[in-house]
């Protein structure tokens, strides 16, 4: 297991930092959130062409860079840093890493080179509108019928999904139930029968859609009714990408809670000279740095596919959400009233932290995910 | 000279293990050999019983030594912090007396540093020493002094210039332990241990040759030790654990062992356990219940956590880094593990938990869990002075306001109620 980054992956990290301060300020972020699509297309080829990040985690045959998930965490921790308006989240981290999983030799050349270069925008869609993040929660149906497959329900909480050209999607074969009869297929976003509504979001920074799905023409990925270890597999990755960038940006509201603590004066003094306040940061400090430990850990773990990841990944998911929504809250409070208006960034990070705590399952269901690893043992 | 690499270290240590390692040797004999060889504190320099290996190397020399179950030189207790600190701050003459006989166990130490009116506000110690004829008079008490009542020697934080700003007028001793104007006191803590004592001076005494490092040069001695102290109470610090297997050298190990560690015998307990919850959840059949579930998943999220922290701030050591943040923080995160670990515990054992001694869950060590915890936010340097710490040399912050280190001692309000 890997305690430390090495002197190549912290250069990689401070280019990403340089990057993202640069093209992701707040005033971009901010004319981003207002916009339906959430991010520009010409601005995500470009950081995808300077930066070729998009297949960071995926094989050289692939198109890839053919680093590791430690490589990828450290993207997603610059990027929640950032907060960066970008399809990254939907497209390489969750779509990317389906098809790494469930997809054929050729499906995989044939899909994810275009995913790299940033030209495919593309997306996972699993979860349906009552809000499960297991394949029990899976209805959405794909038949046969004359050589081609059919998609019929309803996916909801689809990142980036009004925008993407390429869904995956997550069905099962009518009347099947749990982990049988899944199976991944892709649909193009302008499929006839696809209806896709955004949803309006509590965190505008990253954009959600209700895709409806009414006959849709579908191709199979990988094999029929064979998905549930590719999409438990796909889950845990994912939790582990969440759990960097929320470690990223509550690394970021920290640093800026102690900022202006340092700069905000009353009772003639600043109140970072006030002992409640240093306090407050020292514990600040402290749950960042054991959400960082359990994110990095995690990335490890997913990168030397790691026995114990079930319960790791799931461990990181929960303990890096809470700290980033404490250190939200915390960073709402040591700001004061400034901190609770719309002209304070605050709440950018904020409402990121709120919906992330709650994306790909809470603390406590992912508890419960651990325990059933943890009592089995 | 060659640099020193992972296997040229490991091939030269396997080989001299070869060589010299046996079960029958005396505990002492051994270990004079380890400190002549250089293979007891590799990473001390060669002047005094090391190697000088760089850090990173430790780990190595300590995996040869467990492979072939050797016994490592004495490093449990207080004699821990007395080598490290007179290895940093000792005169050659101080390091030849006591190094030699710290390290083979013969020399048992005790820190005199806290006293009733200076706890968080150690630099306030009151303890007089007064330089008469030929020799250093002390007078005073001190407290929380573990291990005093079988301590040869023990580590003196006293003032001797009662002229000079607080931090200036302090003075650091090895005062001689066995004298009468000595008295050890056991002071009995709420968990009916006696782990600590009150130590109380009448004119005892110390000869000159016993100043560490200069008249009012103790403050940063005292600090020296502190550092050492804390670095140990990073969650994974090894409390000694006696072989089980058979031989002489083990038998002796064992009795030192014994009673070097007999009053840290509670302090797993202290630390709470983490390692009984799952087994115990299962015992009691807390682990069905959904509520305990989720409790006991935030204690092993924390503990592992903590662990990992530990195991980031090593690695950065190791790999000669500057020290992050991750490296200031283990004794306050130490202190939520050890508090969030009674608590399920309590939830676990339900009734049970009002039982203590036999009984008790466990013959009495859950409720030792219980009534020790609250020892580990306070031992060592409490949460609340860990927290200014953090803010003010991690995160910058301005220090406390002072008004006692800018004025002669003498005039500074005392830390006693009048």
């Amino acid at each position: 297991m890997q305690f430390s980054f090495t002197n190549e992956q912290e250069e990689f990290r401070s280019v990403l930092r340089r990057f993202f301060e640069d093209r992701s300020p707040p005033t971009t972020i901010r004319r981003l959130m207002e916009t339906e699509a959430g991010y520009e297309r010409d601005t995500w080829r470009a950081l995808n062409q300077e930066l070729g990040i998009g297949a960071v985690h995926v094989p050289e045959a692939y198109g890839g860079q053919g680093f590791s998930f430690v490589e990828l965490g450290i993207v997603l921790e610059e990027m929640g840093r950032a907060l960066v308006c970008a399809p990254y989240f939907a497209s390489t981290a969750l779509a990317a890493t389906a098809i790494l999983n469930a997809g054929s030799e050729p499906q995989k050349r044939d899909l994810l080179p275009g995913i790299g270069t940033g030209e495919t925008v593309a997306t996972l869609a699993f979860t349906e509108p009552n809000g499960r993040w297991d394949e029990a929660g899976v209805g959405l149906t794909a038949t046969q019928a004359g050589g081609s497959w059919r998609l019929e329900g309803t996916k909801s909480f689809v990142l980036d999904g009004h925008t993407a050209d390429l869904i995956v999607v997550l069905a099962r074969r009518p009347g099947s139930q749990g982990k049988d009869g899944l199976s991944f297929f892709t649909v193009r976003g302008d499929a006839a029968g696809l209806t896709r509504r955004p949803l309006r979001v509590l965190d505008p920074t990253r954009k959600q859609a209700l895709l409806s799905f009414a006959g849709v023409e579908a191709d199979l990925l990988g094999e029929e009714g064979a998905a549930a270890a590719p999409f438990a597999r796909t889950m845990m990755q994912a939790a582990v990408c969440l759990a960097n960038e929320n470690a990223g940006g509550a690394d970021q509201l920290r640093q800026s809670a102690l900022d202006y603590a340092n700069l905000r004066v009353q009772f003639g003094r600043t109140i970072a000279s006030f002992q409640s306040m240093k306090h407050k940061q020292a514990d600040m400090l402290v749950d960042v740095e054991l959400a960082k430990s359990a994110a990095y850990y995690a990335a490890s773990a997913a990168a030397e596919d790691d026995p114990e990841l079930p319960a790791i990944a799931s461990l990181a998911k929960a303990c890096t959400s809470e700290a980033y929504m404490q250190t939200a809250i915390h960073t709402v409070q040591i700001h004061g009233g400034i901190g609770f208006t719309w002209d304070n960034d605050t709440h950018l990070w904020f409402k990121r932290a709120k919906s992330s705590e709650v994306f790909l399952g809470t603390p406590a269901w992912h508890r419960e995910k651990m325990m059933q690893v943890w009592e089995a043992a | 000279m060659s640099e020193a690499t992972e296997a040229s270290v490991r091939a030269e240590v396997r080989a001299w293990l070869e060589a010299n390692w046996s079960v029958d040797r005396g505990l002492v004999e051994w270990r004079n050999m380890l400190i002549d060889s250089g293979w007891g504190v590799p990473t001390w320099p060669t002047d005094w019983y090391g190697r000088a290996l760089p850090i990173g190397l430790e780990a190595v020399v300590e995996e040869e030594f467990r492979r072939v179950g050797a016994v490592g030189v004495a490093k449990t207790g207080i004699r821990r912090l007395a080598a490290a600190t007179l290895l940093a701050h000792g005169t050659p003459a101080q390091k030849e007396r006591f190094l030699r006989r710290s390290l083979t166990g013969e020399d048992t130490w005790c820190q005199l540093f806290s006293e009733p009116g200076s706890g968080s506000d150690l630099a306030g110690a009151m303890t007089r020493a007064e330089f008469k004829g030929n020799r250093w008079v002390i007078n005073g008490q001190k407290v929380w002094t573990t291990s005093a009542h079988h301590a040869d020697w023990g580590l003196l934080l006293a003032r001797t210039d009662w002229d000079a700003p607080k931090h200036q007028g302090l003075t650091y001793f090895v005062i001689d332990m066995h004298q009468p104007a000595v008295q050890v006191h056991p002071l009995r803590q709420m968990n009916g241990h006696a782990s600590f004592n009150q130590v109380f001076f009448t004119d005892a005494e110390v000869p000159p040759e016993n100043l560490v490092a200069g008249i009012g040069k103790g403050w940063a001695v005292a600090t020296t030790t502190l550092m050492h102290e804390r670095r140990g109470a990073d969650g994974i610090s090894r409390w000694g654990a006696a072989s089980t297997r058979p031989g002489r050298i083990y038998d002796e190990e064992r009795a030192e062992i014994a009673t070097v560690m007999e009053p840290y015998k509670w302090y797993p307990q202290r630390a709470g356990r983490v390692d009984l919850i799952l087994s115990r959840a299962r015992e009691t059949g807390a682990i069905a219940d959904p509520v305990v579930r989720q409790e006991i998943a935030k204690v092993l999220t924390l503990a592992k956590t903590a662990e990992w922290t530990a195991r980031r701030a090593r690695a950065a050591q190791v790999q000669g880094r500057p020290q992050g943040p991750e490296g200031s923080l283990g004794k306050l995160i130490g202190s939520h593990v050890s508090r969030a670990a009674a608590s399920v515990h309590t939830l676990i054992s339900g009734a049970d938990a009002m039982l203590a001694g036999p009984d008790g869950p466990h013959d009495g060590t859950i409720a030792e869990i219980l009534i020790s915890f609250p020892a580990n936010s306070i031992a060592g340097g409490t949460d609340e002075i860990q927290r200014n710490i953090i803010s003010e040399r991690v995160l910058g912050m301005p220090k406390e306001p002072r008004t006692d280190n800018d004025r002669p001692f003498r005039d500074v309000p005392k830390n006693v109620v009048t």
